[in-house]
């Protein structure tokens, strides 16, 4: 049985409808043990006191703001080229839980910046372009409103989404080239110098994972809303035309 | 392809065109920046690269709704989508035609505008190169907002939202090009990079609008 | 290029061709198979699908299911809307067309149209039925074998009607062929009609890639 069974909405409401606990409950939990662990079992930072603790939601949420517009991408660009409507219900769920966690590590890194850079904003590279993403999240959703027509919706934001994917990286690049930043380089690497020490690291991965879990959760709930209001509208066009 | 450029050239210079609105705009951001910043000219001086490109970007933002949307309305569009010209030249030419009459006036009129802004004297080439690389890309990539939104009505604040974030390479390169050169610089590795911008845009973006296009007459 | 010379061998093939609107199917199962020289009318009540179809056949929205054949570059498509654009004149907006269809010449066409005498004035002051006209000579600067019309006689008087009736008869004279969108009586004795009523798509019926059967 291939993989792509799934993208029957039907299949995929009977599979997602038994999973969705089992995951759900699964996210809760390695959510609450990262954080919890982060925040009260690891020691205070020797320069930055317990503020840096606030890294055990503003690294997850940012690592899974960037997934999520990968996530979308993918959608996209299966729903162009294999027309799985599944997978362009996915990309629409995905986007308004991204922006939430972009919106999230944008707080998070205030409150946190606040303390250590003694500002609660600065045009920092990743500030600015967590920004930007902010904002290219704001575009797609925007574009699946105004569009009547779900099929020509799911068409238009997909081309917006590969396109905008491009001038996203390329902002990326023009903000480093703009300015040079405050930000400490990334938390995780797999160059094992430049990573934070283990008694850190292991409680973040959890959280990480436990943040990605719960944004598998909450996209396929919004993605079995999505589905019964497609099937919803569906059975009011063809009573009206009967 | 020569006949509609033709056309929208001639559709924008005559009544209602809307032609030197997008330059009338241009000069206000130019004379409503001091006003709020203050006459101090360092100040100006500093933020002039800024402020011309930001007003460029505007300008041209501004007057990227009537792109398809008039073609739209009165049909035209369908008719030149079955016509043997393909989508991907229409909307070329519907891009050249709009830096034809916003970008390369908007080039033109900048050295005046840097003057009243006190742009610095090694600036005002890097100004100008930067515009006539830059604005094409201008063009080129509104008309792909343009064109996922030719079927939404009033869909010219939705075009913002959806241009002004792919405008922001563009915007960052271009300001960088005047900021340096203004400073005396070098400028090489920003007018390369905005360079290959607007070199991308035009070899890739008609595609994606024809696209958009073809999806929204469906 | 569209050539009169080799319309003889051109045709029009739709076979069990279903089209839809908004997603769902409005009319399946239909055969076309038009030869050069003849005109098909298509009747039927207001949202049965007639402007659908027309769309379907001129390519600006792909066939719902089913297989359709058309000589390629080869139509002209006439909507509810002429293009007009209002600041040019008669005369600009008609070699507009000509020139993007790849043809020069509107003398024939504006005589033809009894435009002549309106050729400077802007297409703004014309009346309804004078810019219904000038939408209409368009289809003859295009130069094309077949034309798709939705409701080509829409604020015509009764004499521009008859005129558009003879222009039409003209061009299926030269092969020419042509579908037609309307619901009054063209005085077209010679074209075969259409009742799109019995195509209309069942409410149940099963639709591409199972979608709306798993929606349902």
């Amino acid at each position: 049985m291939s993989l792509w069974e799934y993208a029957n909405p039907a299949r995929f409401m009977r599979l997602t409808e038994r999973m969705l606990p089992v995951l759900g409950a699964l996210a809760v939990l390695t959510v609450l043990m990262g954080v919890i662990w982060g925040f009260f079992f690891t020691p205070d930072d020797y320069k930055q006191g317990s503020t840096a603790k606030i890294l055990y939601i503003h690294v997850p949420s940012a690592t899974m703001a960037v997934s999520a517009w990968f996530m979308m991408l993918a959608g996209s660009l299966i729903w162009l080229v294999r027309r799985h409507h599944v997978s362009a219900l996915a990309a629409k769920a995905a986007a308004p839980v991204g922006m939430v966690l972009t919106l999230i590590g944008l707080v998070t890194g205030a409150i946190w910046g606040q303390p250590m850079w003694g500002t609660w904003w600065a045009w920092d590279p990743r500030l600015t372009s967590f920004l930007i993403l902010f904002l290219f999240y704001l575009g797609y959703i925007a574009l699946w409103e105004a569009i009547e027509d779900p099929d020509t919706a799911a068409d238009l934001t997909s081309v917006l989404c590969i396109v905008g994917s491009v001038f996203a990286v390329l902002s990326r690049y023009a903000v480093n080239f703009w300015n040079q930043g405050l930000h400490q380089g990334a938390s995780l690497s797999l160059d094992e110098k430049e990573n934070v020490s283990d008694v850190f690291w292991i409680p973040l991965v959890i959280a990480i994972v436990g943040f990605g879990l719960m944004f598998a959760t909450l996209v396929l709930v919004r993605t079995r809303t999505e589905i019964r209001l497609r099937r919803a509208s569906a059975l009011m066009s063809r009573q009206r035309r009967a | 392809m020569k006949a509609l450029l033709i056309r929208d050239l001639t559709l924008a210079f005559r009544a209602g065109g809307g032609f030197g609105l997008a330059l009338a705009f241009f000069l206000l951001v130019a004379v409503i920046v001091p006003l709020g910043v203050g006459p101090l000219t360092e100040i100006l001086g500093r933020i002039a690269p800024g402020i011309l490109w930001v007003g460029a970007l505007l300008a041209c933002l501004l007057s990227l709704d009537r792109m398809f949307a008039l073609d739209y309305e009165d049909g035209s569009l369908d008719l030149l989508a079955t016509s043997p010209m393909p989508m991907e030249g229409v909307v070329g030419v519907k891009a050249l035609a709009h830096w034809l009459v916003t970008g390369l006036p908007l080039t033109a009129l900048s050295p005046l505008l840097g003057l009243m802004l006190n742009l610095p004297g090694p600036g005002y080439p890097w100004l100008i190169l930067s515009l006539l690389l830059g604005t094409p890309a201008l063009s080129i990539i509104g008309a792909f907002g343009a064109a996922l939104v030719v079927g939404v009505k009033r869909g010219g604040l939705l075009l913002s939202l959806l241009v002004l974030p792919l405008y922001l390479p563009t915007l960052i390169f271009g300001a960088e090009v005047v900021r340096r050169g203004a400073l005396g610089l070098p400028v090489q590795t920003p007018l390369l990079l905005l360079a290959a911008i607007t070199a991308g845009s035009l070899g890739l973006l008609p595609y994606a609008a024809a696209a958009a296009i073809r999806i929204c007459l469906r | 290029m569209s050539d009169p010379q080799n319309w003889r061998a051109h045709r029009l093939v739709a076979e069990n061709l279903s089209v839809a609107r908004g997603g769902l199917a409005v009319l399946e199962g239909i055969d076309l198979n038009l030869a050069s020289g003849a005109a098909l009318v298509l009747r039927g009540v207001n949202g049965i699908g007639k402007t659908s179809l027309l769309r379907t056949l001129a390519g600006l929205q792909p066939p719902f299911v089913g297989v359709l054949q058309v000589p390629p570059e080869d139509l002209t498509y006439a909507g509810h809307a002429d293009g007009l654009k209002s600041v040019l004149s008669v005369q600009e907006n008609l070699s507009f067309w000509a020139q993007v269809a790849g043809q020069t010449g509107t003398g024939r066409a504006m005589a033809a149209m009894d435009l002549t005498t309106l050729a400077h004035r802007r297409a703004a002051d014309l009346s309804a039925g004078q810019k219904r006209r000038l939408g209409l000579a368009r289809l003859l600067v295009t130069g094309r074998w077949l034309w798709l019309l939705d409701e080509p006689t829409v604020s015509l008087d009764s004499a521009s009607a008859a005129l558009f009736v003879s222009v039409l008869r003209a061009h299926l004279g030269q092969g020419g062929s042509a579908v037609i969108a309307s619901h009054i009586d063209l005085g077209l004795p010679e074209a075969e009609v259409m009742e799109l009523t019995r195509y209309r798509a069942l409410h149940d019926a099963p639709s591409r890639g199972g979608f709306d059967e798993a929606f349902t």
